[in-house]
């Protein structure tokens, strides 16, 4: 029988997680509690005698400095005898069966070492965490306050329990407190056949929807004809296949002729109509991504410093003479709805194998984040099957919280963006960066070649049903009835035990090639290695499982987490067993990588899967679409300037978009790996918004990385041409803000749309697809200009939900990340301003540019002006502010972006606890008459610096040819001052500022 | 070799601080830095007692799962060094025993608490008599704190610091003792070795954040009787050179090595005056 240890904090100890908890319950859910506390469960459902029992509980399980613990009695009775507190209900929370249950892995496997003997495998432990709730709340509220904040009830299960009925229920027969959660169903192996020879349209359509395949018409006609072909037939024959697909190739096809997987829609042929005229794009990819990075990489000749582009799992660049960058940003959107903790736990963690899989590997150095949610005070109905989105941004927070943090990583650089069009699908980026050396035991250590006869072998975690379809659900809509079991949950320790080991086996030589196990699972990590040998034979029976009942396509297709497949030669098979074995790593030889051109799977000795490598990765007919571009016309504002625009700049300091957001950044790890140089927050106070991340990947050399970011989901409204280069732009002039060196940027897309494809369900598909096109045009044009090759990118393009019969899509979005470089470190600067008498320049040029942006959003316009990047100008700008700072003349240096010169200003003054006078007609501009225009206009390229008096006749020389002007002062009278016709037009103490500027998100 | 300081950094099972936690140790002057996998002593192929300074750094062992290093301790009690019946602590009371020193950082110093390695009191390394728990904000922060080192204390990492600024990076820093007979020996014995300041006031901090997670005596770190044994939730290996400090590039600084160094260098040179 299963015993139940419980352990609680001492009862004079504060409970912070139960108070954290309390504070949430009353502020979010506005229910009337007086107290929380918590108590931690294990459920040991092992053969262990008491005394073993006894000391687990003493020992792994408790502390005895700061905890109590109670073995098959309830707690909370002690609890409450102990501080003469009665509790109103207990509530549980654990794990339905067959989540990953982290701390109950980590309990067994101190059991183990505790009892010296391995746990059966119909042995287990499992926690829980008990809610001990005071408070006058009735059974609806008590169920309220369970499912809208304890548990997600997707992959935890839950006991609401009145106090009094505690100790009958908890001793009952089949105690709910006593379920074991562990996986039972077993059903029989089951190899499905689908004869699709004989379907008409009809039922190839219902096919596909009922198996989750999310393949159109055309693509489910292609898969019949094939096996119409005689020659096919005749092999499939040899191996005991007929002229039907197994379910295992059906799901193998599906996965690999995703949207997710194969980009249809960016490598689509397109008929594109404009005002101007017709015409065709053939692959939007080819034409403009790849297309940009190819013309700049030829461009710069011997100078290229881009090693692997758009072929593995990140790009990589060279970073000096020693180390390289490779570098990925992925998305988590669909998930994270879900189960917005295990969604972006996943998230980081899956990001985190992308540049570790690439090469031969890399160290990971840093981690990237960008959030789009719906606003977090949103107060209005929600649809059925969303979570609130302050529900989803503290999911999402914490599990890139414990996914960054626990796996040593530093969080170096995000952004997070509220607009209600995110209610229905956040987006949630995570990026990683890793540092790989030029070369490994004499390879370039950017590629990587699995060969023939190479054994094929899986590392980490075990398979479940995690994330079964995670590929094919991402390629389609939200919908109510989206399967649960796409939902993984990370485990950042056996990743970090993985890696670990990986890259002693990577120094040692062991392996020929590596990729991580993310979407798709092994159909897709070994079908795409097997692509570098040219075939493969994967037994699915040889896979570990974390439970039995796996069918052979699920065990194909599961993208259950911490899993790298490596192909490791036969001669260094049995060393690299050994180092897995020692090092605490379960790794386990599937197959072999062959050149026989086929994707070959084998359960119980008998063939499941037998097709053609070329049909399986280039079989998926192109699709064929249509555009048309429009430009949209918005309604021309129209208000009086306001008289107090000290009111207008503190209210933008206050949109969500602007205001700090300490509270998330506190939280994670910015400085692990010590090569922090310029952090997140910084100024006088430690709280000031840092415009990029400088670190050092070698502490032993001075040269920095410089991580930076753009996204300007708002002019996606106007025109998605000017959305592109406002990210670009944003994502450079950050970079700049820093020292970073204009020459040698690299970039990385991630697009995240609204599904572009016209249909019944999506009657506004060509203005979408339309939109993409001039995005994509955006991106070449202004990566070309500037230089910068995009290395690796990702797009997500059915970001739309329907939810109760209401449709919501997203804003068009595209994230541009940025890598540069700075020469020397101690040259990085910062955005607060230094020292009083300092001098305050404007550098570029104001226009009437205040379409889609932060002010007129406020008062509920969009407006038609959009700002447009001045390409040639900024470059121009760039190249000649960079060489400035490089030679150390700059004191300060802040870009102008959401809310403009205003907030720019603003930020830059309270971050340095420093005041400003500022004389508004000196500010270099163009057409703009009227100054709320001026301080709000989101006009591109331009930065506010300050410099010593000594450096003046210097900086002057060095701007020269770029549009710039002196504006004022740097004061240590602690209030922004501002005039115009020399008159004070502003006057605000910049404690006001920073408390508008701080107070949204301060939780 | 003799005449070598010989440091050991360990890593695995979710320690991350591993690498500069070992430039720390280069920097301050050790003459072997080696970075070494649990593993690798588990199985017999390096013994901790080769070594004169033990380096236990920060992060997550096993996920904090359970508890703040309370798995990593019960592997450190109870797994054995292979084809011994050795158990890797017997290892660490050897070294303890043989005169070598410690210093354990953020995870490093909940492992020693929860091992009992710390406070060691009356000598007794494995008995658990104080704990680092959950902050009382409830949070994982990272910020930077000013702490000011005990003149009176024993301990020879913080020989000559004053006050000195470094990172803090946990979710479970708040010192607590089992009761106030314990703190008052702690205390009476000079083991409290840093302290959270206000760095205002240049008094012990009570209040957040500048006693960012509620500690007891606003205790950062706290040394055994010999002094040779340190603990500590600020991160010195995070400042090992000026660019590390959040306001550098509003400050002048004396030179480019950070003041994280000192504490290294305390060891270090202890070795090479004491132990060698």
């Amino acid at each position: 029988m299963a015993h139940r240890i419980e352990v609680s904090l001492k009862p004079n100890l504060k409970d912070a997680l139960g108070l954290k908890t309390l504070k949430r319950a009353r502020e979010d859910l506005g229910l009337d509690i007086a107290d929380i506390r918590t108590i931690k469960t294990y459920l040991i459902d092992a053969d262990i005698s008491m005394e073993q029992l006894k000391a687990a509980a003493r020992g792994p399980c408790s502390d005895p400095v700061t905890q109590q613990f109670s073995i098959d009695s309830p707690m909370a009775l002690q609890l409450a005898r102990e501080t003469g507190k009665g509790w109103d209900w207990i509530i549980e929370v654990g794990f339905r069966p067959g989540v990953t249950d982290n701390e109950g892995k980590t309990a067994r496997e101190a059991l183990e070492l505790l009892i010296e003997r391995r746990l059966h495998e119909d042995e287990g432990v499992y926690t829980a965490t008990l809610y001990l709730v005071q408070g006058d709340i009735d059974q609806p509220q008590a169920e309220r306050l369970t499912t809208g904040l304890l548990a997600n009830e997707l992959i935890q299960r839950t006991v609401i329990c009145p106090f009094e009925k505690l100790e009958s229920m908890f001793s009952s027969q089949g105690s709910p407190f006593y379920f074991v959660p562990r996986v039972r169903e077993k059903s029989a192996i089951e190899i499905l056949e689908f004869d699709l020879s004989a379907m008409d349209d009809d039922q190839l359509l219902a096919l596909s929807r009922e198996r989750v395949l999310v393949l159109n018409l055309n693509e489910m006609k292609c898969l019949q004809d094939h096996l119409k072909r005689q020659e096919i037939l005749r092999e499939r024959q040899a191996v005991g296949l007929g002229s039907s697909y197994t379910d295992c190739e059906l799901e193998a096809l599906a996965q690999t002729w995703s949207e997710h997987c194969k980009h249809k829609i960016f490598n689509a042929r397109i008929s594109y109509t404009t005002p101007e005229g017709k015409r065709e794009i053939n692959s939007l990819f080819d034409t403009y991504i790849k297309g940009a990075t190819s013309s700049i990489r030829k461009e710069l000749g011997d100078d290229d410093w881009c090693l692997s582009v758009f072929k593995d799992n990140a790009g990589v660049v060279r970073f000096n003479d020693e180390l390289n960058i490779a570098f990925k940003v992925e998305t988590h959107n669909s998930p994270s709805a879900l189960d917005p903790y295990g969604g972006a736990l996943t998230g980081i963690v899956g990001v985190n194998r992308d540049p570790f899989g690439t090469g031969l590997g890399a160290r990971l150095v840093f981690n990237t984040d960008v959030f789009c949610f719906g606003p977090p005070d949103y107060d209005k109905p929600l649809p059925k099957g969303l979570l609130h989105p302050k529900r989803i941004f503290e999911g999402v927070r914490e599990g890139v919280e414990h996914g960054g943090n626990q796996s040593g990583i530093p969080t170096v650089n995000g952004s997070i963006l509220f607009d209600e069009r995110y209610l229905g699908k956040p987006l949630v980026f995570c990026g990683t960066g890793g540092v790989m050396p030029n070369e490994i035991n004499g390879r370039p250590a950017w590629e990587k070649k699995a060969m023939p006869g190479d054994a094929i072998v899986m590392c980490g975690g075990r398979i479940g049903k995690d994330g079964i379809h995670g590929a094919t659900f991402s390629s389609e809509e939200l919908h109510e009835g989206s399967p649960a079991t796409a939902v993984q949950i990370g485990d950042p320790i056996t990743q970090k035990k993985m890696t670990d080991f990986l890259l002693r086996a990577r120094d040692m030589g062991l392996y020929n090639s590596i990729t991580d196990n993310g979407a798709g699972g092994l159909s897709s990590s070994v079908g795409e290695m097997a692509l570098e040998s040219g075939g493969f034979e994967l037994h699915l029976d040889r896979a570990p499982l974390k439970y039995e009942g796996l069918q052979p396509w699920e065990i194909l297709v599961s993208e259950a987490q911490e899993r790298m497949t490596v192909a490791v030669p036969q001669d260094k098979l049995a060393q690299f067993m050994e180092l897995s074995k020692k090092m605490g790593v379960e790794s386990t030889v599937l197959g072999t990588f062959t050149d026989s051109g086929k994707y070959h799977c084998v359960y119980d000795g008998k063939t499941v899967a037998y097709l053609d490598m070329d049909f399986v990765h280039d079989g998926v007919p192109q699709l064929e679409l249509e555009a048309v571009w429009q430009p949209p016309e918005f309604e021309e504002p129209s208000f009086q300037q306001p008289n107090d625009l000290g009111s207008e700049l503190q209210r933008l300091l206050s949109c969500f978009d602007v205001c700090s957001k300490e509270y998330v950044v506190r939280q994670y790890d910015h400085e692990v790996q010590g090569g922090s140089v310029v952090k997140p927050l910084t100024g006088a106070m430690n709280d000031g918004p840092s415009d990029a991340a400088v670190l050092r990947p070698d502490l032993d050399r001075y040269e920095g990385l410089v991580i930076s970011h753009g996204i300007y989901p708002r002019y996606s409204d106007i025109d998605t041409y000017h959305m592109v280069c406002a990210a670009v732009d944003e994502a450079v002039r950050n970079a700049i803000s820093v020292g970073a060196a204009f020459h040698g940027m690299s970039g990385l897309d991630n697009f995240c749309w609204c599904d572009p494809v016209q249909s019944e369900k999506t009657p506004d598909g060509h203005y979408k697809l339309a939109q993409l096109i001039r995005a994509n045009e955006a991106i070449y044009d202004i990566c070309t200009a500037y230089r910068i090759p995009c290395i690796s990118g990702k797009d997500s393009m059915k970001n739309d939900a329907t939810i109760g019969g209401v449709k919501i899509s997203i804003p068009p979005t595209l994230l541009f990340s940025l890598i540069s470089r700075i020469d020397d470190i101690r040259h990085a600067v910062t955005m607060d301003v230094k020292r009083p008498g300092d001098l305050v320049y404007v550098v570029g040029t104001t226009h009437p540019e205040l379409g889609a942006s932060e002010y007129l959003r406020a008062r509920g316009f969009i407006g038609n002006s959009i700002p447009r990047v001045r390409i040639e100008e900024a470059a121009e700008r760039y190249r000649r502010l960079s060489q400035a700072m490089a030679k150390g003349l700059v004191a300060s240096c802040h870009d102008c972006s959401d809310g403009g010169l205003g907030v720019c200003l603003a930020e830059k003054a309270f971050s340095g606890n420093l005041g400003m006078s500022i004389d508004l007609d000196a500010v270099p501009s163009e057409g703009v008459d009227r100054l709320d225009t001026l301080l709000f206009s989101e006009s591109q390229s331009r930065f506010v610096i300050t410099v010593t008096p000594e450096h003046k006749d210097t900086i002057e020389q060095g701007l020269s040819g770029t549009s710039f002007a002196l504006v004022g002062e740097v004061t240590s009278q602690p209030e922004i001052s501002m005039t115009a016709n020399g008159r004070i037009i502003l006057r605000e103490s910049i404690q006001d500022l920073k408390e508008a500027w701080q107070k949204p998100l301060r939780w | 070799m003799a005449g070598k300081v010989k440091a050991i950094v360990t890593t695995g099972y979710g320690t991350n601080c591993e690498r500069e936690m070992a430039h720390a140790c280069v920097v301050a002057g050790a003459d072997q830095v080696d970075i070494v996998h649990l593993s690798d002593i588990l199985d017999g192929s390096v013994s901790i007692t080769d070594y004169h300074f033990l380096n236990l750094p920060g992060g997550f062992l096993d996920g904090d799962n359970m508890g703040a290093a309370q798995a990593g301790a019960h592997r450190l009690r109870h797994a054995r060094i292979a084809g011994t019946s050795q158990r890797l602590m017997d290892q660490v009371l050897q070294f303890v025993d043989q005169g070598g020193l410690i210093l354990g950082v953020c995870n490093g110093f909940q492992l020693m608490v929860k091992t009992g390695l710390l406070p060691g009191l009356d000598r007794d390394y494995e008995s658990r008599v104080v704990s680092l728990t959950y902050n009382d904000s409830g949070r994982f922060e990272d910020r930077w704190v000013t702490c000011r080192a005990n003149s009176s204390s024993p301990c020879i990492f913080t020989r000559g610091i004053d006050t000195i600024e470094l990172p803090i990076r946990h979710g479970e820093g708040k010192f607590i003792g089992m009761d106030q007979d314990i703190i008052q020996k702690i205390e009476d014995q000079g083991l409290i070795t840093l302290q959270y300041t206000d760095a205002d006031t240049g008094k012990p901090a009570m209040a957040y954040p500048a006693n960012p997670n509620g500690s007891e005596l606003a205790i950062a770190g706290i040394c055994d009787p010999t002094g040779r044994l340190m603990g500590l939730m600020p991160h010195p290996e995070a400042y090992h050179h000026f660019t590390n400090h959040p306001q550098w590039t509003r400050k002048s600084f004396p030179g480019e090595e950070g003041a994280g160094i000192a504490m290294f260098r305390n060891a270090v040179d202890y070795i090479r005056e004491n132990v060698l």
